[in-house]
């Protein structure tokens, strides 16, 4: 017997997103993914002052907030051939590593736990027991039986309100939730702790750009400047308060994070570690330079492509080129000129928006025709998973440290084989891997950092600020690894201005429909195969699915290189 | 013993505030809502007997940088705001439930408390093609008038939900409009910014729950408290601005010292946000004190008064201060008209001196 189930909204993430699923005999038997909503941020960029677009390309998500940014002005100084001074680089890449660390941090607790922690059994938990749990797992200040016992006041307070507010509805009570009453106690009660931990940890990005969510960033650098002798810029002052947090938000991560992910894993190994891979290709660009970004050696975070899931090959990946990275649209709302079977590389793409789907409100969308605002990226035609998992998978590939060890031990930790990785577990442990790097990194460069000072303070290289010294026509790339994967802008500037601007997100690979030879992109290919108890409760999709950590904001856009608008707005 | 929960009457009596005062916060809102007299004793009993105000929180065409904002409000913190103030009911960035569940979890809270929960939304409608953003299978603009019809009290998020945002720049690609452009007859709070600060989000919440009013409103929707003066009336570096004292390029000579960022394109004259008294992040920092210049993030059309550094324009026009003000807020703040009124007229006998004269290095 078959039956699709719809769910829309899928909550718990950035954006809109709707699954469509065909369930046959309690198991995903086929998957729909489809982006519901559409801005066109990238026509609305045309004209511009390149040095702008890095707050237009911003706006594009306030989750994973300043990557955006940090691969706009990439792509300008790519294109415009500026390098920007050590200490600014320094200090970008200690913004990601915060990012990384609150991303992170927020996705496994508020985004992704309630697929794994069962809030209302935390009900019958023991805070004596939970506290003596808690204890065995970690140093943690916050594990006295006092403090449970307040945290499961505090629940059942709530629960008996009868106003459970975002617990209303949930699946509670699914017999595919396995913590103990104690161990769900634990997850809630540092649900709470990593709430409060979360706004600590980004003000390390209103330290260096003003704000957080939407730091400031500059084309050739970052706008603050160091001086130590002036309260009015970095000093020695605000380089404290930035060790504190980032201190501080190690221990969280170390003491916190770390300990609840080996401790949610080790009940669901069994099981979670075995389903969701989906395709079997992982893209990463790499990223975090330590000697300069145009040196692709240097990232600690290393480029590459995995085939087939053979870690003992990894292969080279490069943007630029018109035959490795092309965008289909066969089902997706728009068109192409060249017609839907055609696939594009960036440089050239194209965008009609073409919607051709149900009139709102419908109840099912035609899967067999355009199904989704999100366009499909392939890679040399392959379907291609991006995120932490590729990252490590790449880094692991090519032996690199501390990846390799960190992996290893973790596996050997939970009594997993590296095969073991390839899965929805493998992707939430990934995440939870690389984000004890960035802590352990984001100290690192704070210290080199405070070392760059007294030779080199410059924060922010403007020989071509002025556009009188760019050339007529420019090209550029920008590449991150931004929290959810691999990110690429390209820009085209022409007499000073934008003429093309194009971003390639991690969750438009991962989120895509089908392209024209029907294959599944990394959502639905994981989707099969994932058991579903009660078709009216998708817990256990909701698993695989969050485990991506969607974000859909990121993935709907359109280009449109033919963009002519001018200016109306010139006040000089 | 205290009771568990404690309903909206009751938190507000223990809070000072008096039984009078109550009846008027009743009272506004049925007037807001187009209630007769009597929807404000009803209103009055309902939140004489609710523990925690429902709350519906929607989400359009946004990037979700308000519900990020919203999560680092300080005081209250915001898990004390879900447990003990308000029942978020419905928010797809945090709710537990998903899909039909989801759903149900809007529709009760929209059937079972009508004229009762408090709306909030981020992002803005697209009316070009209502297919551009659908949410379980209805569009937007189905939703927010559903949503809007039985609501309490209606509060815009950022710059998405007051203004458009970026997506309603030129050329607006989806025809996306503030939600103010869709809901007719109600009031809406505009809590402008991209996004706006967290604290200021609470702090509108808090006002509404605590002193049972709307805070009063500026022409554009928003709330005087947080919305009445310009950054640059409240930024650290006037002084600099004042004495002529400009960052000439980023990095420069003069950046080191923390000087006046308005010739490399500040927006702080034609802006109004509390950026320089609230701070953000806890009061860490804000953009002008970090080196980068405003760039005007809480104004309707923003986005369109770039390039971001190029000095705002100066006009000779208005030679009284409080008129300009006046003439500016009439007009609407984001036309250049405007912005170029806030910036000259305030200091238009500083005009020669940051034209003419050389930064002292």
């Amino acid at each position: 017997m078959e039956e699709r189930i719809v769910v829309d909204p899928v909550t718990r993430i950035e954006g809109h997103l709707r699954i469509e699923a065909e369930i046959e005999n309690g198991t995903i038997k086929d998957a729909f993914s489809s982006g519901t909503m559409v801005r066109g941020l990238e026509n609305i960029v045309l004209d511009r002052d390149p040095r702008d677009v890095w707050a237009f390309v911003g706006r594009v998500c306030g989750v994973c907030t300043s990557t955006h940014s940090l691969t706009s002005v990439r792509a300008v100084e790519n294109a415009l051939g500026i390098t920007v001074p050590q200490a600014a680089e320094l200090v970008r890449n200690i913004m990601a590593n915060v990012l990384y660390m609150h991303d992170h941090v927020v996705h496994f607790y508020h985004l992704h736990a309630f697929d794994w922690v069962d809030v209302l059994a935390a009900l019958k938990a023991d805070p004596d027991a939970a506290s003596d749990a808690a204890k065995q797992l970690s140093p943690w200040r916050n594990n006295s039986a006092g403090y449970f016992r307040s945290i499961k006041e505090r629940i059942t307070r709530l629960v008996e309100s009868g106003q459970l507010g975002i617990f209303a509805n949930g699946y509670w009570g699914h017999p595919a939730y396995r913590l103990s009453p104690e161990q769900n106690l634990i997850a809630v009660a540092h649900y709470l702790d990593a709430l409060e931990w979360q706004k600590d940890v980004v003000k390390v990005h209103a330290v260096f750009g003003g704000k957080n969510p939407h730091p400031n960033y500059l084309v050739g650098g970052m706008p603050c400047s160091i001086n130590l002798n002036e309260a009015n810029a970095i000093n020695a002052e605000r380089l404290a308060f930035v060790r504190k947090i980032l201190l501080d938000a190690q221990t969280f991560v170390n003491q916190v994070y770390i300990p609840d992910l080996l401790m949610v894993a080790d009940v669901y190994k069994d099981e979670w570690a075995s389903i969701g891979g989906g395709v079997s290709n992982y893209l990463a660009y790499g990223d975090f330079p330590d000697n300069g970004y145009s040196d692709p050696d240097s990232l600690k975070m290393p480029r590459g492509i995995i085939l087939d899931r053979d870690l003992s090959r990894v292969y080279p990946v490069d943007a630029q080129s018109p035959d490795e990275i092309r965008e289909f649209i066969r089902h997706s709302w728009y068109k192409y000129s060249q017609g839907d079977a055609a696939g594009l590389h960036p440089w050239d793409g194209e965008t009609t928006l073409n919607y051709t789907g149900p009139r709102p409100p419908y109840r099912h969308l035609d899967v067999t025709d355009k199904y989704s605002w999100i366009k499909t990226p392939r890679w040399k035609d392959r379907a291609m998973e991006v995120g932490p998992l590729s990252r490590m998978l790449v880094a692991y590939a090519a032996g690199k440290e501390p990846q390799k060890t960190l992996i290893d031990n973790t596996l050997s930790r939970l009594g997993l084989s590296a095969d073991a990785l390839f899965s929805t577990l493998g992707r939430t442990a990934a995440r939870g891997m690389e984000t004890k790097l960035n802590a352990d990194w984001a100290l690192e460069y704070l210290d080199r950092l405070v070392a760059t000072i007294p030779t080199d303070p410059r924060m922010a290289n403007t020989e071509k600020w002025d556009p009188e010294q760019w050339p007529k026509q420019a090209k550029g790339v920008g590449l991150t690894e931004a929290p959810r994967g691999a990110l690429a802008h390209f820009v085209v500037i022409e007499n000073n201005r934008v003429k093309n601007y194009q971003l390639v997100v991690p969750t438009t690979w991962n989120a895509s429909p089908r392209d024209p030879d029907g294959q599944r992109s990394a959502y639905e290919a994981s989707l099969i195969g994932t058991p579903v108890h009660d078709p009216k409760q998708p817990l256990e999709m909701l698993r695989t699915i969050h485990s991506f950590d969607p974000c859909l904001a990121c993935a709907v856009h359109l280009y449109d290189e033919k963009g002519t608008f001018v200016h109306q707005i010139s006040t000089f | 013993m205290e009771p568990a929960t404690l309903s909206f009457y009751e938190s507000c009596l223990r809070k000072g505030v008096s039984r009078r005062d109550f009846m008027k916060f009743s009272a506004t809102m049925a007037a807001m809502l187009g209630l007769e007299a009597s929807g404000a004793v009803r209103i009055a009993k309902a939140l004489e007997s609710k523990p925690r105000v429902p709350v519906v929180w929607l989400h359009f065409q946004e990037c979700t940088c308000c519900s990020e904002s919203f999560i680092r409000c300080s005081h209250p913190l915001v898990a004390d705001l879900l447990f003990d103030s308000i029942s978020l009911d419905y928010t797809e960035t945090l709710m537990a439930a998903a899909g039909e569940q989801a759903e149900t979890c809007l529709h009760s809270t929209i059937e079972k408390y009508r004229g009762h929960y408090v709306l909030l939304v981020e992002g803005s409608v697209p009316v070009d093609d209502e297919a551009y953003c659908c949410i379980g299978g209805r569009s937007a603009k189905q939703i927010l008038e559903e949503a809007a019809d039985g609501a309490l009290a209606v509060v815009a998020w950022g710059n998405c939900a007051c203004a458009g945002c970026v997506q309603a720049a030129f050329p607006n690609p989806t025809g996306a409009k503030a939600i103010r452009r869709i809901i007719k007859g109600k009031t809406v709070v505009n809590v402008q910014g991209c996004p706006p600060i967290a604290d200021v989000m609470a702090g509108v919440i808090i006002h509404l729950l605590t002193f049972g009013t709307l805070p009063q409103l500026d022409s554009l929707g928003r709330p005087k408290t947080f919305y009445s003066r310009r950054v640059h009336d409240s930024c650290y570096r006037r002084a600099n601005f004042d004495a002529g004292l400009f960052v000439k390029s980023f990095d420069d000579e003069n950046a080191r010292r923390g000087y006046c960022l308005y010739k490399v394109g500040c927006k702080g004259p034609n802006t109004y946000n509390s950026c320089g008294i609230i701070k953000w992040n806890e009061g860490v920092s804000y953009p002008i004190q970090s080196g980068h210049p405003c760039i005007g993030c809480s104004e309707e059309g923003f986005w369109d008064n770039s390039p971001f550094y190029r000095r705002i324009p100066s006009i000779n026009a208005f030679g009284i201060e409080a008129t300009a003000d006046n003439i500016g807020l009439g007009i609407g703040i984001a036309t250049v008209a405007g912005a170029a009124a806030h910036a000259v007229a305030t200091n238009i006998r500083k005009k020669k001196q940051i034209e003419n004269v050389d930064t002292p290095s």
